[in-house]
Formats: structure tokens, sequence, C-alpha cells
């Protein structure tokens, strides 16, 4: 899954960073969203898919990687 | 469905439901009209999706001074009346604003306040300890946490803490005369006023001076603007947080079991305080809006210059987004509630709310766990007329 951000659409209103404080941050100086990966790991997909709902500028979106059947067995 | 037009606000009855016609709406004509108290129609919308719907189109517009703004309180139905605000603004200007503030408001500021928070929640115990066995909390506790936060993040000197309290009280107080309000807006205004002054001439760590310095000072805002926009944060800061940490104590007492699992781990905290926000909803008259274009909302349609109300306490207790809404319960997800409204006008300060309220909850029902109302529940004095939901007083003794 990759997650992409609109920092033009961003308010700064931080459920982001609440939610998934491992792959979004505000930046310092203008407190608007930074991406710290682009592609989350497999075990955060679901928390970074709930942010796109809890956005309130609508500026989240994910792509790819539909949630997937567990399998199991998955490597790490 | 009949299509006759419901008196709107209604007058809250119940210290921590909203009142029973909210519901049967939601459930029967979830986009109803209403006549507000100025005589005018407007929309009345209550289901969570539509409500966010509302919050999230730009075709509705915030601006109070459109004349089909549906306003909650005939008396400040006057153009030259209103007060120009963050929240009565409309992009490209609402943003630009707000993003001048975000660096002050993001999650790890308020985290970093978190230590200073948790000595103040302790000294204000500590007081109500050395005093004796009796306290109201509101007045004791609630309040002067938030007042102090956001003088903290303004630079507003601790001895004129007071000063704030009371006069945002009285703007808040539905029974207060026009004249009260003026007098304390003034009051407030004159003395932000000068505080600017003293920022500018004695830059220090706070809002105000650094607001002045990168925006001010290079002509991106007017200096009458910041004084105003100290005003606005100050109060929407203030008394909000202050009534959830007392209703949010009250809904604990009377959820005795729920109280024991947080006391006995206090991890539960955060999630429970996101279930009060959710439970409370203490914004109980927001939001309104008015269309500039053809909307559909719930299969109405909604033509340019109506007015929509769209109820944030009704959308957090739809059944279609949370199950048994009802229902207090600290271990449901509730992160998705829109206490804190939805949109671009979403509070800005809610990261530090959040932190008030976990400190605030966990330090008193740790340090006091045999807290308790002196009086019965349905005798606190509850602010059932305001803009925000409250209570006057709460007597406690431990």
């Amino acid at each position: 899954m990759r997650v992409i951000v609109d920092q033009d659409r961003c308010c700064g209103a931080g459920q982001c960073v609440l939610a998934v404080p491992s792959v979004f941050d505000q930046d310092e100086r203008t407190g608007i969203v930074v991406l710290l990966t682009e592609i989350p790991p497999a075990d955060l997909e679901s928390d970074v898919r709930a942010t796109v709902d809890l956005c309130p500028g609508q500026a989240i979106r994910t792509e790819g990687s539909p949630k997937a059947p567990d399998l199991g067995g998955a490597t790490p | 469905m009949t299509d006759e037009a419901i008196a709107y606000p209604f007058a809250r009855t119940c210290p921590f439901d909203p009142e029973p016609i909210v519901a049967e709406l939601r459930e029967t004509r979830p986009v109803s009209r209403v006549t507000l108290s100025d005589r005018k129609p407007a929309w009345l919308v209550t289901r969570y999706d539509d409500v966010r719907g509302v919050c999230t189109h730009p075709a509705f517009s915030s601006d109070t001074t459109n004349p089909g703004y549906p306003e909650v309180f005939a008396g400040r139905s006057k153009p030259e009346e209103k007060e120009k605000s963050l929240i009565s603004m409309d992009p490209p200007r609402h943003d630009e604003i707000r993003r001048m503030l975000i660096s002050s408001f993001t999650v790890k500021r308020a985290e970093a306040m978190r230590p200073r928070i948790q000595e103040l929640v302790d000294n204000l115990i500590d007081a109500m300890l050395a005093r004796g066995g009796h306290a109201d909390l509101q007045s004791d506790f609630s309040l002067p946490i938030p007042t102090a936060v956001i003088c903290w993040l303004l630079g507003v000197p601790a001895e004129d803490h007071l000063f704030f309290q009371e006069r945002s009280a009285t703007r808040l107080a539905v029974a207060a005369g026009s004249d009260d309000v003026k007098t304390a807006t003034e009051e407030l205004m004159a003395y932000l006023d000068a505080l600017v002054d003293r920022k500018a001439a004695e830059p220090g760590d706070d809002l105000i001076s650094r607001l002045y310095a990168d925006f001010v000072v290079p002509g991106l805002l007017d200096r009458h603007d910041l004084v105003d926009l100290a005003r606005q944060l100050l109060i929407a800061g203030h008394e909000s947080t202050a009534s959830m940490i007392s209703l949010g104590v009250l809904v604990l007492l009377e959820h005795p079991d729920q109280l024991a699992e947080l006391q006995a781990d206090p991890s539960l905290v955060p999630g429970a305080v996101e279930e009060l926000l959710r439970f409370l909803t203490i914004a109980q008259l927001l939001v309104g809006r008015v269309a500039t274009a053809d909307v559909q909302v719930g299969g109405e349609l909604i033509r340019a210059g109506e007015g929509v109300r769209a109820l944030l306490n009704s959308a957090n207790r739809d059944k279609r987004a949370f199950d048994d809404p009802d229902t207090f319960n600290i271990h449901r997800n509730a992160r998705h509630h829109v206490a804190f409204g939805f949109g671009i006008h979403q509070c800005l300060g809610q990261p530090y709310a959040r932190v008030e309220m976990q400190v605030a909850l966990e330090t008193l029902f740790r340090r006091l766990p045999s807290l308790r109302l002196t009086v019965p529940l349905e005798e606190v004095a509850f602010k059932y007329g305001s803009a925000v939901h409250g209570a006057h007083s709460v007597p406690v003794t431990w």
C-alpha cells in the first residue's frame, strides 16, 4: 500500500499523527502533514486506511494493496 | 411525513443525552425543516454521514454575514453585531489564517506540554486537599486547567488568568444580558490589545510573539486581526475543555464499573476520553452553514441561499456510525466521532484538549479515588441553554 498526502488540503488537525505516529508527522515550522514513510508496514495498513476517513481535510488517500485476505504463514 | 416546521434550538433537559426529538428526527426526518428563534427557516441535519457531508462540502459557507446564515441566537442576527472569527470564515482567507496558527497546535507541541499540565493538575489537587474535604470541581479544578494552558500558549501572565476566566464565562452565559457580554468582550479586547504591544516590544516564546514577528511585521496579518485571533483562541480553548472535564467526571461517576477499570489500568484513559467526547458532544449547537449553490443532502435538495444546522451531538449518537450509540462504553473505538467538528474548521486546539482531559481525569481519580458528588446528579446546575453544554458548579467531596 502506498500513502499519498495532499499538503494543500491539510488543515493541521493532527488526527493522522495521533492515529499512526510512525507514518504521519507534522512539520515543526508549519504544522502541515509530513509523511515519514510512503509504504507503511503491513501491520499498520488498516490503521493508515482509517486515517483516510478520520482526516477532516480529506488530505489522505491510499493506493494499491486492497485489503488482502489473511492467508496465514506470511513472513515478517 | 409532514412538512410542519419544528422550532430550533431545542431545550436540553438531560445532563448527558441530546433531547429525545433529536433521535426521533434522525430516524424519521434526517434532513428536516426547522424554524429558528428569529423566525427564519433552516434545514436541520442529524445523520452522521450527512453532518460530515455538510461540514466538508465546498458549497456550504460558514460566513455569518451572509443573509441566509442560520443564527441560533436571535440577538446576534444583525450583521454589524456579528463577530468575525475563524469559524465564520471561508477559504481562501480562512486557510491562510489557520495555517499561521497550526504549528502551535500540533500533536507534538501539545504532548510537550504534558509534564507542565501534570504539574498544574497536581497543584490544583494539592490545593483542594489543603482547603478541606469539599470543592467546587468546576471552579477549583476544571476551569483553571484550560485557562492556564491557553494563557501559556498566548503568553498571558499567570496573574491575569482569573480575569480571563470571568469574562469568558460571562460571554458564554445565556442568562447574561447583552450589555454584560459587550462589557466583557470590550475588556478582553482591551487587555489583549495591550498584550500585543507588550509582545511586540518584548517577544517571548509564545503564540502572540510568533504571529507578530512572522505575520504582522511583514504585513500578512493586521495587528487588529491578531488581537481578535487571540480573543477567539482564549475563548475557544477554555470553557469547552473545562466543561468536558467536569461532565466527564460526572459520567464516570455514573458508570462506577468503567471508572474502576480506568483506575486499575490508565492505558484505557485515552480511549475513554474519546468516548466521553463522543457521548457528551458539548458543542451542542454547532454547526451552522449557508448553501452557496444547490446541494443534495440526505435526499433533500438544499437551495443556494438556504441555511443548514448540522447537529454534531446527533451525528455522534447515530447507530449507522456507532454500535449501541446511547451506551457509554470506554472500550469502543470512538475515534471517528465529530465532537470537534469535521472539515476544515475542525477544532484547532484538540491536541491540547485531549492531553488536558487525559491528565485531569487520570490524576483526579488516582489521587481522590473516593471522589463523589455531594448533591444528587439532578440537582447539579447544568448549562442547558448554553452554546457549549456544561455545569455552572459541581460540588464534590472525597
